[in-house]
């Protein structure tokens, strides 16, 4: 019953799981606000993050440590995010399209290997929910944030992380620099390449420890096409979130409260149809683009391919 | 032969020819993966030449195959020579199919020659809507058409599902147990004839008749220069009394609408119903996006995207063939098209660097400034009257 949805467990419930939910987002949004930030359209994170979440999941079944399985995710998103970086940075190709290339590389790619390595859908014993002591006894706050596995710790830290990164630091600097003027930057000194090859490893890193939080934290399986659509929300949260990393964590937090809600709803036997309760966040993310995106203006050299004059 | 013709023909075959350079590296990397799976690449890839073109029903089913991915891809070439992302194909097949569908299963009583070109017009229609909203969407709240057609295939593939449990679900389905999610078959009178005894329809002809129709109205009209013209340069086209936004729709309305046409072209010429397996990729088979590949590798030019369109049919249909031969996953063939695409954007440098160079040869020459129009655009064509 819609009367249901008020009390207070279910309330706690929702915001719980919004907040899990949440989690591969973040890494791919961030990681992805990074790339975007320097000048650098990564629309390949979907496929970097089906990759993440084979080999996170393939690790960790095999070597039985979720840590292994972590690193796997890394190092191959890592390689993702290189080659992306070589094709749009050395080969100047438009990166839009490299983008969708290496989408379609990633899903055809990990789908392969579940079936030559894994053949059926397994499980894998995932992150556990870590307790934090003190603060998880605090009612309703306590089971909302602190009753969570520690990928969902890293990806809230990482917030203002990148926050200070960005803005804070040196290297901050430089990636705002070359993502609004390479021309300038580039007559200063900053390597435009080797600060975009940075930005767009870290976005590849990133969105591979997207996909094991997906498929070694949250599901804890991996089948075909596991992200199904996750990877390009993400980049759309990235303009959502106007290229800072606190409206990226509103927009990831907003998305999967929706998606929570609309997963209880069924839960509770509510009678809206299921197919038309999976179209609202979707419905949402438009929407918030709308009336979001036409106020702030993105990175003026975001897609834009730079060449030293000679 | 003068010597500047000499120097012409051959880096512009090279031109051409890069797409296929850019597969053959595809299937190479393939055939290493291949190699690292324990398969005889040779074996596997004959495998696949034998699904694709090894006998009459074979090649049928390329050409089956090739359909959605040529009509799909016409509208990619209009939408990025406007400079438009579209990556909305596959929600824009399915509300095409659905329209389409409807007129099928509302005008029982009409006759077929009637129906058809009704539900053609309707599936149009419909991948118009579905483009429309997000060429809308970038023209007038500067909202990115990638992401906005990426949440359209989402809402589309959702409605699809809801439609066809509920509303739409063929009603002897409805009262079985099983309830599969698909509608009632489409009446005989109203398939699209078939070239018997194999599957290819006139869906494939129309499709080719089409890409003739789309060469015209990029190069000889008004509309499709302009288009080209907001998507080389937006500015000069709004200096020019060009309304850019407009053409910016345009583009998205007419790119969906071709992918609304290979929706509606599957149900009327292939499957006869619609069916949902819960994803998109189950009723678009993924030409959603293998569109895209296709017109890419056709370098964006409707007649070139025939061909590429034919040999992409050909590599999926190949594919199943592989798959049941010598047990390689046809997921081996959606990574190679990734490869391709990137391997063709890649190799895109080289065409600007020789453009460079012929630049810096001209000023050499000449010794002072290029001569003016130099270097010659291709698709120089002379002012329209706005």
């Amino acid at each position: 019953m819609i009367s249901d949805l008020f009390s207070m467990t279910v309330l706690v419930g929702i915001l719980a799981s919004g907040i899990r939910l949440a989690t591969p987002y973040l890494y791919a949004s961030i990681g992805e606000t990074f790339s975007q930030r320097s000048g650098v359209l990564n629309l390949g994170v979907e496929g970097q993050m089906l990759l993440g979440a084979f080999a996170a999941f393939y690790v960790a079944l095999t070597t039985e440590n979720l840590w292994f399985g972590v690193l796997a995710a890394i190092v191959v998103g890592g390689l993702m995010g290189l080659a992306m970086a070589f094709v749009t940075i050395n080969l100047h190709a438009e990166q839009g399209i490299s983008g969708i290339g290496f989408y379609l590389f990633g899903l055809g790619l990990s789908d392969l290997l579940f079936q030559k390595m894994l053949g059926t859908v397994e499980t894998v014993k995932g992150f556990p929910k870590v307790h934090i002591p003190v603060l998880s006894d605090i009612p309703v706050v306590g089971e909302i944030f602190f009753r969570q596995n520690v990928l969902v710790y890293i990806a809230l830290a990482l917030v203002p992380l990148a926050w200070f990164v960005l803005n804070k630091t040196t290297l901050g600097l430089k990636i705002r620099a070359v993502g609004e003027n390479p021309e300038a930057a580039d007559s200063l000194g900053v390597s435009v390449a080797r600060i975009r090859y940075f930005t767009v490893v870290l976005g590849g890193i990133m969105s591979g420890v997207a996909g094991a939080s997906l498929s070694i934290a949250l599901l804890n399986v991996f089948q075909q096409n596991l992200t199904s659509g996750l990877g390009f929300i993400a980049v759309a949260l990235v303009y959502f979130g106007a290229w800072r990393p606190w409206g990226v964590l509103a927009g990831a937090l907003l998305f999967s409260l929706i998606n929570s809600l609309q997963l209880w709803v069924q839960v509770l036997g509510i009678p809206i149809p299921s197919d038309i309760a999976v179209m609202m966040p979707y419905i949402l993310t438009i929407l918030v683009l709308v009336l979001t995106v036409s106020r702030v203006r993105p990175p003026s050299a975001l897609t834009k391919s730079f060449e030293r004059g000679d | 032969m003068s010597k500047s013709s000499q120097e012409n023909w051959l880096p512009k075959l090279i031109d051409t020819a890069l797409p296929v350079f850019a597969t053959a590296a595809a299937l190479l990397v393939g055939a290493i993966m291949l190699l690292l799976l324990k398969v005889n690449p040779v074996e596997a890839y004959k495998a696949m030449w034998d699904g694709a073109f090894g006998s009459q029903n074979a090649l049928a089913e390329t050409l089956v195959k090739a359909t959605p991915l040529l009509l799909v891809g016409l509208g990619i070439c209009i939408s990025f020579r406007g400079d438009v992302i579209n990556i909305g194909g596959e929600g824009q097949m399915i509300v095409g199919a659905i329209l389409g569908t409807l007129v099928g299963l509302t005008l029982v009583d009409w006759p077929g020659w009637a129906v058809i070109p009704i539900a053609v017009v309707a599936g149009f229609i419909g991948g118009a809507i579905w483009g429309g909203i997000p060429g809308a969407l970038k023209a007038y709240f500067n909202v990115n058409e990638i992401l906005s057609t990426v949440m359209m295939n989402a809402i589309a593939v959702q409605l699809m599902n809801f439609l066809l449990r509920g509303p739409m679900i063929d009603p002897s389905q409805a009262a079985l147990a099983s309830k599969i999610p698909q509608t009632a078959r489409l009446l005989e009178a109203f398939r699209l004839p078939r070239w018997v005894p194999t599957r290819l329809h006139l869906g494939a002809l129309i499709a080719v008749v089409l890409a003739v129709l789309v060469y015209f109205l990029l190069w000889r009209t008004t509309w499709g220069y302009r288009i080209r013209a907001v998507g080389q340069n937006p500015d000069a086209s709004r200096y020019a009394g060009v309304k850019v936004k407009n053409y910016i729709v345009l583009a998205l309305v007419l790119s969906g609408a071709f992918a609304g046409l290979a929706g509606v072209m599957q149900v009327y010429g292939v499957n006869y119903r619609m069916i949902t397996d819960g994803s998109a990729s189950g009723f678009t088979g993924s030409a959603g996006f293998n569109g895209i590949v296709a017109a890419l590798f056709g370098q964006l030019h409707p007649i070139g995207t025939i061909p590429a369109s034919i040999l992409f049919g050909a590599l999926l249909v190949g594919a199943n063939k592989m798959q049941r031969v010598v047990q390689v996953p046809s997921a081996l063939i959606t990574a190679l098209n990734g490869l391709v695409v990137v391997f063709v954007v890649s190799s895109e440098i080289w065409r600007r660097r020789r453009q460079k160079r012929r630049m810096a040869v001209a000023v050499s020459e000449v010794e002072g400034q290029p001569p003016e129009g130099y270097p010659p655009d291709p698709d120089h064509q002379p002012e329209v009257p706005a």
